[in-house]
């Protein structure tokens, strides 16, 4: 199965090379981000891989690193009974990315909470709203610079 | 400094509302629209789920699900505590079914760690998990058999659920917050006295389904109520990323427990369910179902249920037993290592997810070496269902919305982490 995904994203998007690992036996690929709209419509589309269900998407801060953001999508193949997970690096200076809920439906409200949580933007998000956080909320609660206890007076309380 | 508080919030909800096209229209219905906030605080809406509904009458036109009323920051706290200090958190993600959260919390650990827990306590968790299965799908079943009227069942369901909270007392001293599983193992070993109160429940319970199942599938009202109600299509489900009993509602046969087994749900022999309505009642008729192919599961893990430990012998990842830590020095020192540095899994990213009662719970974890994990995401499937809320709500009656909610029987405590 590794392969075959390999083989049809390098044909696909022209790379020589595409960076993937494997860890405890998930398979990982490493996108660049400009390649990620055409590798998840290959994915979702071709009739051998048929990744059809979009289960998660959330994003990784790794605060000192030099593209501070990994954004994660895993994939679920029902005919290939296959998980896949993609990675997308974004740097902190652009923290946009192009939004995969025209191609995977339940992406609109995991990539509304890795809005809510990172503040990454989604381009072309039909309705990129905070899930959890109150709207006037300033902050992104699981950036690693927000600290455990919260940030005094950033809720307002009744008076 | 003063701030100006910004309550615009409602206005834009609503205003995203109006914007949607209207495209249901009743003929003479009462002639203004009408936007009604169903929630927070609904006896129906199963916790605190808030729904904002824009009608036309009766009709609801559409609909906007705000979440975040109970919402704790579990994956902060995750990321700023061990791996161990976060178990009994996992209870309280969905507390219908704790012992289901723990089991799948600890593989996800075991998977990142590297290191599998002895057989013995493998059959274990996976009675506790079948168990806490049935006690969810009873609340499942008897609120929603109380939402759309049959307040009866709610009685009969509750006093099955509680014969399992007497059995989860016994194995884990706890009735409710059980954090039962430890990485590696579980807390405490079940005894014969357990494996007997298990039986005599599991020979009690089918006569118990059957008389539940009298009263409610030949119920009029409530065929009537749920039949046709609510449809979500195949491909619907797969695209909206619903899981668990709604997905097989709708004709998908996707069970973890047989598309990537864990535990030893590849020996037991058991079937699954699906239904091709994808309607209310269908999710019904599923739930009640897979109630009967837990008690198979159940009889046969009491049937096979080895000797053997039930903690796994590796001293530097997994927690020695009290008793040997007062006792022993090589104890002692692991002990003061694990609880003070924690278990340090090597870098790494995993993926686990297992079947609970409301579908896929997923846990990605994170780990850079250290004691702490550096990021835990929990993909809950009370969260994802809910997502597919607005597009079963529409067109629908007001009083439908609320059979609708508890077909789907979302947790808040998960839905919001």
């Amino acid at each position: 199965m590794k392969e075959i995904i390999l083989n049809k994203l390098i044909e696909k998007l022209g790379d020589s090379q595409i960076e993937f690992s494997e860890f405890r036996n998930d398979l990982s690929i490493l996108l660049k981000k400009e390649h990620l709209l055409d590798a998840a419509l290959l994915l979702r589309n071709d009739e051998e891989l048929k990744f059809d269900m979009c289960k998660d998407v959330t994003a990784i801060d790794w605060e000192k690193r030099k593209n501070r953001f990994t954004i994660i999508y895993h994939v679920y193949s029902f005919k290939n009974k296959f998980e896949l997970r993609l990675k997308v690096n974004i740097d902190e200076a652009d923290l946009a990315i192009a939004s995969l809920s025209g191609i995977w439906k339940s992406a609109e409200w995991y990539e509304r909470e890795t809005f809510d949580m990172y503040g990454i933007r989604f381009i072309s998000h039909p309705d990129l709203r905070r899930v959890y956080m109150p709207e006037e909320f300033e902050y992104y609660p699981l950036r690693k610079d927000f600290p455990l206890l919260g940030i005094p007076g950033s809720l307002p309380l009744p008076k | 400094m003063k701030k100006e508080i910004n309550i615009s919030n409602d206005e834009k909800l609503i205003k995203s509302l109006m914007s949607q096209a209207a495209d249901v229209s009743i003929d003479d219905a009462l002639e203004n629209e009408m936007i009604i906030n169903m929630g927070p605080q609904h006896p129906a809406t199963h916790g605190v789920l808030r729904v904002v509904l824009r009608l036309d009458g009766e009709t609801v036109i559409s609909s906007v699900p705000e979440l975040g009323y109970l919402h704790r920051g579990y994956e902060k706290m995750a990321e700023n505590m061990s791996f161990i200090e976060f178990i009994p958190h996992t209870d309280r993600l969905d507390y219908t079914a704790t012992m289901c959260n723990n089991v799948a919390y600890v593989l996800a650990v075991e998977k990142l760690i590297g290191i599998e827990s002895p057989d013995r306590a493998q059959f274990i968790r996976m009675i506790a998990a079948e168990l806490s299965r049935i006690a969810a799908h009873m609340i499942a079943i008897g609120t929603f058999a109380m939402d759309v009227g049959a307040v009866t069942m709610v009685m009969w369901t509750f006093r099955e659920r509680e014969k399992i909270q007497e059995i989860f007392d016994r194995i884990a001293g706890a009735r409710f917050t059980t954090s039962y599983t430890r990485i590696g193992g579980v807390a405490s070993d079940i005894d014969d006295f357990a494996l007997k109160m298990i039986k005599e429940f599991l020979d009690q319970l089918t006569a118990g389904l059957n008389e539940m199942a009298r009263l409610l599938n030949s119920n009029r009202i409530f065929l009537e109520r749920l039949e046709g109600i609510g449809i979500l299509s195949k491909e619907d489900a797969i695209a909206y990323g619903v899981t668990g009993p709604s997905l097989r509602a709708s004709g998908v046969e996707y069970d973890i427990r047989r598309a990537k087994p864990y535990l030893f749900y590849n020996e037991m022999d058991f079937s699954i369910p699906t239904y091709n309505d994808g309607d209310c009642l269908a999710r019904y008729h599923l739930r009640a179902d897979e109630v009967k192919e837990s008690v198979k599961i159940l009889y046969q893990c009491l049937q096979k249920i080895p000797a053997g430990e039930i903690i796994a012998n590796e001293p530097k990842k997994v927690l020695a037993h009290k008793t040997e830590v007062y006792s022993k020095m090589e104890e002692l020192i692991h002990d003061f290592m694990i609880i003070n540095k924690g278990i340090n899994p090597p870098e790494g990213d995993i993926f686990f997810s297992a079947e609970n009662p409301k579908g896929e719970l997923g846990f990605y974890i994170v780990s850079n070496g250290t004691g702490y994990p550096w990021k835990m995401k929990i993909r809950s499937p009370s969260f994802c269902n809910l997502q597919v809320l607005p597009k079963l709500i529409k067109g629908h009656m007001i009083s439908d919305v609320v059979a609708i909610i508890g077909s789907l029987d979302p947790v808040m405590g998960e839905a919001d982490k």
